[in-house]
């Protein structure tokens, strides 16, 4: 008689779907396989092409533009991908000519919006107009004066504190692109600061992370940044002070949203 | 002030640190604090000029102001100038000389632990070159217990690194099983949580523990959370084997971190009571790296990687089981490519020795850095040959949690081959007993013990 019970190797298998950790992998002797070697080489190329790759700026604001929204260009000061990798300073920093722009734009704004590339252009062509259109669409219903869209080149998270400054905004959410993992080379952030200026240290932001669809969903980000922002103007604050209670949307309504897009 | 006069051009070096700093090999981070030396020549100025000085300059002139440091007072109040007898005489550049020669071996080095200063290791490495720091530290052995023998000669250990992005439990123990399988885990097997959640590492504590009592692994595990988050789970009875801390060479960047030297003595009392190693009490795990100071802005003007010495001279004083150096984890602007990533590992595993410590290091890099898992296998062979004790086993080198890569199981098992290292020798038996391993210690190509099946009927 056939014996049908699981046996240790099968229940390997089980335990291999438990992660996306690269477990269980053949070996070729104390090395690798060659199929597993050139797999991984493929992630990391896919990675550092992630890394390497510039916004298509032009593309995006003419993306933000025909669905009807205002947006304007800035640039940091860093002038090159280079000088972007080994210059934190500079990526955190406007350019003076954009400053000038700001300035100009300069008023009462609630919320002003900022999308930059970070290290992950990848990740911001393809998931900040989603969300942004999301958390829009949630706003809409709200009084609050939102600034005119803010697409930076060559930004760090704390590029916003200059922009929100400059632009006289209570408070400023920047999408940006992650630091490319090997199994993740399009993760977008988005970090959200109260009473933006230049100064601002990361435990004054709240940070919603990895946002693509096999990590956090354009739905739940939407919903936890809309949240997050009702709280931050309801408490003035945003930081190590303001936890993230918010609860992931139940999957019926999920799927609403998403079926709008 | 501090001078050199070559081929009729003088260089001016107005105080010690900027001496020190001119002196370093060139890395990012240096540049960044925009305290590099501006020209090669300058560099070797200064390191010409620090070569002449005499080692107890160290001793005169504090780097970070001793008043307003807690970590300046405990290094130079805890310096034993018995110890310090044999070399005191030298300057930093005999130093080098004194360090090479073939009279001083393994004993003439841990004589004078205590008398060197983490400073005077800093400079004597500015002087080095790569060989140098490889030769001097495979002199010097450091070896730590708490369930297994860790840094005996001719053994590496590895630490089972089984992350996951949501601290999943059957994901962490899915990667922690491929990991023993592999011969790997008798460092440590350590998790890095997700969250800093008392019940999530609560939960990943019993889930490690439960694992190393079911297979009676000869090994410790540890959740590698806040200090303050593991000293309210020893306070709750969690199974803790080992307090892990970050770590960093000042005070203010240890504020950054949010500890002091106040914490951590406590923390390391209260897992001394918990009275967990059975052949020994190590029970600190300290993990450091050049760039943390500046990215706090806690660097007071100093170079990163007389910092990152600074931090081991606060390791030294806990007694810890493990030290790890994460090399290339913050990231290109302190570290551009595989070729500084590459010199400070070994920078950094030098000074530890040398001052006593249990050094392991991630070899690691991140995609935004100028590295590839080439310059991975450069480093982790050129530590295996200077006597690392340990180093990452991460699945596939790929860590899904925090995003980075480091050295594979696979990788430990090529290098422990390569060089004829094995095992901690408890945990070595150990794999012998369970049959991973045959005769020659050799690991099996299809082995699943029995003793894996409690396990496996938690899939």
């Amino acid at each position: 008689m056939a014996d049908d019970r699981p046996t240790l190797l099968d229940k390997m298998a089980i335990l291999r779907s438990a992660t996306p950790a690269r477990i269980f992998l053949p070996r070729a002797g104390a090395a690798l396989t060659t199929r597993a070697t050139l797999d991984f080489q493929l992630a990391h190329a896919e990675a550092r092409d992630a890394v390497e790759e510039r916004l298509d700026a032009d593309l995006l604001f003419n993306e933000l533009t025909s669905r009807g929204l205002t947006a304007i260009r800035v640039k940091s000061a860093a002038r090159d991908r280079r000088s972007f990798l080994l210059r934190p300073d500079l990526g955190r920093k406007l350019d003076d000519d954009s400053r000038e722009h700001l300035k100009a734009l300069a008023g009462d704004y609630d919320l002003a919006f900022v999308i930059a590339e970070g290290l992950s252009a990848r990740a911001i062509a393809r998931h900040a107009i989603p969300v942004l259109e999301k958390a829009q669409q949630s706003l809409g219903q709200t009084s609050l004066k939102i600034a005119p869209i803010v697409l930076a080149e060559q930004g760090r998270v704390a590029l916003g504190d200059d922009i929100g400054e400059t632009l006289g905004a209570r408070l400023v959410a920047v999408f940006i692109g992650e630091r490319p993992g090997l199994s993740s080379p399009d993760s977008m952030g988005v970090y959200l600061t109260f009473a933006p200026r230049v100064g601002r240290t990361d435990a004054e932001r709240n940070c919603l992370s990895n946002i693509r669809p096999q990590g956090l969903s354009y739905a739940d980000a939407a919903h936890k940044l809309i949240y997050l922002c009702n709280e931050a103007r309801r408490r003035q604050l945003t930081g190590v002070d303001l936890k993230d209670e918010a609860s992931t949307l139940p999957s019926g309504e999920r799927r609403a949203i998403d079926a709008k897009s | 002030m501090y001078a050199t006069t070559i081929r009729g051009t003088s260089y001016r070096f107005p105080d010690l640190k900027t001496l020190m700093a001119k002196a370093t090999p060139l890395r990012s981070g240096d540049c960044l604090a925009g305290i590099a030396a501006t020209s090669a020549a300058e560099r070797v100025a200064a390191q010409m000029a620090l070569a002449d000085l005499p080692l107890s300059v160290f001793l005169n002139e504090a780097l970070v102001p001793y008043e307003e440091d807690e970590v300046t007072r405990l290094i130079l109040d805890g310096h034993d100038r018995n110890a310090f007898g044999p070399i005191a005489s030298l300057t930093v550049g005999e130093f080098r000389d004194w360090l090479l020669s073939d009279a001083v071996d393994e004993d003439a080095l841990a004589a004078v632990t205590f008398g060197l200063t983490p400073e005077m290791v800093a400079a004597v490495s500015k002087l080095c070159r790569n060989q140098d720091l490889i030769l001097i530290a495979a002199k010097r052995r450091v070896v730590t217990k708490f369930r297994d023998t860790l840094g005996l000669r001719g053994r590496l250990s590895s630490r089972i690194q089984p992350n996951h992005p949501t601290d999943d439990a059957r994901g962490v123990l899915a990667s922690a099983i491929d990991g023993l399988l592999l011969g790997n885990g008798d460092a440590v097997i350590g998790v890095n949580p997700a969250s800093d959640s008392p019940e999530q590492c609560y939960e990943l504590l019993s889930l490690l523990d439960e694992l190393r009592e079911t297979l009676s692994i000869p090994t410790q595990s540890c959740v590698l959370a806040h200090v303050t988050t593991t000293l309210q789970l020893i306070e709750r009875r969690a199974p803790v084997d080992l307090v892990f801390q970050s770590i960093a060479g000042t005070q203010a960047a240890n504020t950054s971190f949010g500890i002091d030297l106040a914490v951590l003595r406590e923390s390391r009392e209260a897992a001394l009571a918990l009275r967990r190693g059975t052949i020994g009490d190590n029970v600190m795990y300290f993990e450091t790296g050049q760039g943390s100071a500046l990215s706090a802005n806690a660097h007071w003007n100093c170079d990163q990687q007389t910092l990152e010495a600074r931090a081991y001279g606060v390791a030294r004083m806990f007694d810890p089981l493990l030290v790890n150096t994460v090399v290339g984890f913050i990231g290109p602007e302190y570290l551009f490519d595989g070729k500084q990533i590459t010199r400070a590992a070994l920078e950094d595993h030098f000074c530890g020795k040398l001052l006593g410590l249990p050094m392991g290091c991630d070899v690691c890099y991140t995609n935004h850095a100028e590295a590839d898992q080439n310059d991975m296998d450069d480093l982790l062979t050129l530590l295996a040959v200077a006597g690392v004790n340990y180093v990452m086993g991460v699945p596939g080198a790929d860590d899904i949690m925090l995003n980075y890569q480091s050295t594979s199981y696979h990788d430990v098992l090529a290098v422990r081959r390569m060089l004829n290292l094995a095992p901690a020798p408890e945990f070595a038996q150990w794999l012998a007993d369970v049959g991973l391993t045959d005769a020659r210690g050799e690991l099996q190509p299809l082995a699943l013990p029995a003793s894996f099946a409690p396990l496996l009927e938690r899939a």
